[in-house]
């Protein structure tokens, strides 16, 4: 790492490996590959919408970690149509 | 009371295994425990030469399990340091010849002899790695703070843990804190919080640790080395003793600091 690199807000090369190692530790310890994790996102998003309207380009999935373990976390926005189909078919 | 039985391994080869396994010895046998290493790594004998114990092998772990000789007989006593042995691997072709069951009974038959015995067992996650973690009370990971390294060591956790082996102690090894201040290498930190395990000890980089191994006789045995002073913390750490971890940032020695005064660094 030259001064230059420092002085001009390069990202260390400590900083890719932990960023790298980061991503690859998720999917080795959850044997899922991003393609997985895709494919698991469709399908959620065709189960959902079975029952309740959602906003399809706002769904984020991500393996966030704590620890050691991992956990699946799912961000699905509703529509807000369906509040106000709600009310009205009250 | 008896003995504790470790293993260490790593995932990733080369990281510096065979070497950790013979310095925790010599450390933990010239301060009084009798020690019992097992070189598990068959086809692929190293312990013995990094001991210094290379011409002294008669029998090894294979002729104990198969009943060529007792137990006794293929324990080599260290002449130096009278309370280390070595059960030596077999250079034999045959990986299978131990069987992980043969293991746990070699170490049961172990346990009332000593007060520690350490495996060193084979890079990977195949036979002989499920063979060294058969037996053991407790698991040491060894890793070097590189992608790579870590990364194995990572897949190394989750057997340990999916198998019931854990909760396994993390020695960082070969630590360059040069590179690390200059934010070129992953620091001790970084490679916890990656790894989410227990630390036992980092190791700095030595040129010591070569020449120890030239020599057959383990940079522990050093009392000025830094890295045989890593080691000999760790030794009595596994023996219930709490020592701070030594201060790695300041490891440059004097003319690391005039260098860093002067922006240099």
């Amino acid at each position: 790492m030259s001064f230059f690199d420092k002085l001009f807000g390069k990202k260390t090369s400590a900083d890719s490996a932990k960023e790298r190692l980061q991503l690859v530790l998720i999917h080795d310890r959850t044997d899922l590959t991003p393609a997985e994790l895709d494919s698991l996102r469709d399908d959620l998003i065709a189960t959902i919408s079975r029952h309740v309207s959602i906003d399809e380009h706002g769904v984020q999935i991500d393996v966030e970690h704590d620890g050691r373990s991992q956990r699946l976390v799912a961000d699905i926005p509703l529509k807000a149509v369906n509040r106000r189909r709600a009310r009205r078919t009250k | 009371m008896p003995a504790q039985v470790i293993t260490i391994t790593s995932g990733k080869g080369g990281v510096g295994k065979t070497t950790a396994v013979a310095n925790l010895a010599v450390a933990l046998a010239s301060s009084g425990s009798k020690v019992v290493c097992i070189d598990g790594d068959i086809g692929l004998r190293n312990l013995d030469v990094i001991l210094g114990l290379e011409n002294r092998i008669v029998y090894d772990i294979v002729d104990v399990i198969e009943g060529r000789c007792r137990l006794k007989q293929a324990m080599i006593r260290d002449k130096k340091l009278p309370d280390l042995y070595l059960i030596p691997a077999a250079q034999t072709r045959d990986k299978n010849a131990v069987s992980p069951s043969d293991m746990t009974r070699l170490v049961k038959d172990l346990r009332n002899e000593c007060d520690f015995v350490l495996i060193d067992s084979p890079a990977g996650i195949e036979r002989g790695f499920r063979n060294a973690i058969a037996g053991a009370d407790r698991v040491l990971i060894v890793t070097n703070p590189e992608v790579s390294a870590v990364r194995d060591a990572d897949r190394v956790i989750g057997i340990l843990e999916a198998e019931d082996k854990g909760p396994a102690s993390l020695i960082i090894n070969r630590l360059n804190a040069t590179l690390v201040k200059n934010k070129d290498m992953l620091s001790p930190d970084d490679v916890l919080d990656l790894l989410a395990i227990d630390l036992i000890g980092i190791v700095p980089e030595d040129e010591n640790v070569l020449v120890g191994s030239n020599r057959g006789a383990p940079v522990a045995l050093d009392q000025k080395s830094r890295a045989g002073q890593a080691f000999r913390n760790i030794a009595r750490r596994l023996k219930g003793e709490t020592i701070p971890f030594i201060d790695w940032e300041n490891q440059g020695g004097f003319w690391d600091r005039i260098q860093r005064l002067a922006g240099r660094k």
